[in-house]
């Protein structure tokens, strides 16, 4: 001890208890314990963030997963649906939409009448309003594809007008509808005794998952049909696109370029693209393909080459770090025992880097599921009531996305809409959680086993 | 095995495997090896020792020409495979390799079955046609490397959850399953314990039998213990090759007495 004191670099240190914390000691705990409350303060500012936003979309928008519909019996007869009587369609489809909503208020109005119901100043017309105008073109759809049906009474299910759906979820009050042109507060009150009656009520609306989209008028009739089925083909093609093209060139990049001044530049572009702004894609795929190449505007093969663009980067880079953490004393492993260079690789390295690439691709696609920018560019944002056909030619039909979807809701006049906004928000972030979790459980799964 | 003067006659009569004449290795700037020659012979256990940094792998590397995967490496001189230069423009590495056949010094055997590591190698070079004859080449390689009655009944189990030192013994099987002439290792033993580094060294004598055997080493002991030939390297230059009981009690440069003796190292 003295010896030690005593050589050069060394001053005595003074003799304390170690049961004591002495002041230095104190001074760096509470620092430590300042740490600690920094890092938790910003955590909780992180979740709390998110809570209010989960909470405010999930207010606002699970009641779009519910919808108002009437329920009657009603006669569909034949002398006014099929005014020649020959069930001839071409005939039949001369009555218009107008002389099926006059069927569906007439019969609504009889069975009003039979359950005695009061009008209570309600006028015939204004009875007939509380039906959506979705309701009559469905109608006359279904009985111009099954004429048998005329003659005889069916139950009539159909949607509600979007205001009576609000007043069922209290969007819409009898102080709002006093300054309503849609709708006045009498009617309100007779929706009340429909629904006591059980002719009006609120059930689970799949209608939502496959109804394309609807004009102003007919907000309880718009779906997201067409936005999920233009999603699904351009993650399609997305996929098809880029992993190949992806892997490829992350494997060449990594396994085969020479390291040199055009590699590395190779590399900071690549880095680059990933950072580009993604309206800049948009304007860059308006301008290539659509202007130059002339493919057709809203369609979901011009989304995809333009989310392509931006999802390669993100799947090179990815798939790059993942073969770069394959260690390199399995590629000398592989070398020594001689396999060539590509079995070295598609052998041993990337079935290792494997699971990095998937997590990356998924993580790509996540995010260009959510993108919406350049999709608004190239016309996606257009309204489109008729699903896109079948895959290939179905690629090229106009379709929209769910994220522009959202977008064009929201900037609908109609509360309704907005409603209707954040249901697709919940839908967009459901399969955002499933594919993030899917990542997770893939990275857990295939957790490095070297 | 400790009986020296033995082992020192026994290679008089064995013939070159390979020869290296003036071989020189270049990384970047960095003159890593000079005007090295030596002749390796067959059926015998050369030894590569000198300190750290002298550049004991890079000439061990360039025998199978694994540096050519160091972009900057650059290798001349000439080295003959039984007479044929393994660096003529002719010769495809991965060949070579299949015929010298390397160990590493950390174990290394691919996250796989025991029975796929070893098979490996005979696959990718078609040497089996059948089932049967693969089974037979895991089976004689791993009885060959020591392994054999440790694993038989978990051929199926993964490679990497095997002891440090069985992994060693794998990656030894899974080099001498493709057939080689030539068994490079680097440091072999250095990742492993005592009991483990003693089994390796067991293997390395009787796998002489067979092969021509390059062990680089950084300990005396083991280079006394299980060569014939020692080679001492020191700052890029081969500085003494010879008898390896010779190298070791009657060294003839002053370099490799100060290294043997521990000054240098
Ligand atoms: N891959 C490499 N790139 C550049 N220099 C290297 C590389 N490998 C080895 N060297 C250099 O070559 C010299 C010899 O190294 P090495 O052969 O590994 O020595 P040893 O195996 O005898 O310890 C050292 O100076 C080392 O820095
Ligand atoms: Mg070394």
């Amino acid at each position: 001890m003295t010896d030690l004191s005593a050589a050069p670099g060394f001053t005595a240190r003074p003799k304390s208890s170690i049961l004591t914390a002495s002041a230095e000691m104190k001074r760096r705990n509470a620092a430590e314990a300042r740490f600690k409350a920094y890092g938790m303060i910003a955590v909780a500012i992180a979740l709390a963030t998110l809570a209010i936003m989960l909470f405010t979309i999930l207010r606002d928008g699970v009641s779009a997963f519910h919808q108002a519909r009437l329920t009657f019996p009603m006669e569909l007869s034949a002398e006014v649906l099929d005014p020649k009587g020959n069930r001839n369609r071409e005939e039949m489809s001369k009555v218009t939409t107008v002389g099926y909503q006059k069927v569906l208020s007439k019969a609504l109005l009889a069975e009003l009448d039979r359950q005695g119901i009061a009008q209570e100043g309600v006028s015939d017309k204004e009875i007939g309003e509380l039906i959506s105008k979705d309701a009559a073109g469905e109608l006359r759809a279904r009985v111009l594809a099954d004429p048998a049906l005329l003659g005889t009474t069916i139950t009539a299910n159909v949607l509600a007008t979007g205001r009576i759906d609000g007043f069922l979820k209290g969007r819409v009050t009898l102080e709002t509808a006093e300054r309503d042109s849609n709708i006045s507060p009498d009617q309100l009150r007779l929706a009340e005794k429909l629904r006591d009656a059980g002719l009006l009520r609120s059930s689970w609306n799949w209608d939502f998952f496959t109804n394309a989209d609807a004009s102003d008028q007919r907000p309880e009739a718009a779906g997201l049909g067409v936005a999920l089925l233009g999603s699904a083909y351009m993650m399609l093609l997305v996929l098809v696109m880029c992993v190949p093209v992806g892997v490829a060139a992350s494997i060449y990049l990594e396994e085969f370029a020479p390291k040199n001044r055009w590699t590395d530049a190779i590399e900071v572009n690549i880095s680059n693209l990933a950072a580009v702004p993604s309206i800049v894609f948009g304007i860059l795929g308006l301008a290539i393909f659509i202007n130059f190449a002339g493919l057709p505007q809203s369609s979901s093969l011009v989304g995809a080459l333009v989310i392509s663009l931006m999802t390669l980067p993100t799947i090179i880079i990815a798939t790059r770090a993942s073969i770069r953490a394959v260690p390199p004393s399995i590629r000398d492993a592989a070398l020594g025992v001689g396999a060539s260079k590509m079995q070295t690789v598609f052998h041993h390295v990337l079935p290792l880097a494997m699971p990095g690439i998937l997590t990356g691709t998924i993580l790509g696609l996540a995010s260009a599921l959510g993108e919406t920018a350049p999709l608004l560019l190239i016309g996606m944002v257009a309204f489109v009531d008729n699903y896109p056909s079948a895959p290939p030619e179905g690629f090229l039909d106009p379709a929209t996305a769910l994220p522009v979807q959202v977008y064009s809701w929201a900037s609908r006049a109609d509360p309704a809409f907005i409603e209707r906004s954040n249901g697709a928000i919940i839908v967009l972030l459901v399969f955002l959680v499933i594919m993030n979790v899917g990542a997770i459980l893939l990275r857990r799964r295939f957790e490095r086993r070297w | 095995m400790n009986d020296m003067t033995r082992t020192g006659l026994e290679t008089e009569t064995a013939t070159a495997k390979i020869s290296a004449r003036g071989v020189q290795v270049h990384y970047g700037q960095n003159h890593a090896l000079k005007n090295v020659s030596v002749e390796i012979l067959d059926r015998a256990v050369t030894a590569f020792i000198g300190p750290s940094g002298c550049g004991k792998s890079t000439f061990l590397r360039c025998l199978n020409r694994m540096n050519d995967t160091v972009a900057s490496a650059r290798v001349s001189g000439q080295i003959l495979l039984e007479g044929e230069d393994i660096y003529d423009p002719r010769v495809d590495p991965v060949q070579l390799r299949a015929r010298v056949g390397m160990v590493f010094q950390k174990p290394n055997p691919f996250p796989k079955s025991i029975y796929d590591n070893v098979a490996y190698g005979p696959k990718i070079h078609g040497l089996t046609r059948n089932k049967a004859e693969l089974d037979a080449i895991v089976e004689a390689s791993l009885r060959k490397a020591a392994l054999w009655g440790e694993v038989k009944d978990r051929l199926d189990a993964p490679g990497t959850g095997l002891s440090g030192g069985q992994q060693q013994r794998l990656c030894i099987a899974r080099a001498i399953a493709t057939g080689p002439e030539v068994l490079l290792m680097d440091e072999p033993c250095s990742a492993l314990d005592p009991i483990a580094t003693a089994q390796v060294e067991e293997l390395i004598d009787e796998l002489r039998a067979s092969f021509s055997v390059v062990i680089v080493t950084h300990s005396m002991q083991q280079a006394a213990r299980v060569s014939q030939k020692t080679a001492f390297f020191h700052l890029g230059h081969l500085v003494e090759y010879g008898d390896t009981g010779d190298i070791f009690t009657n060294p003839k440069d002053p370099r490799t007495e100060a290294y043997i003796t521990g000054r240098i190292g």
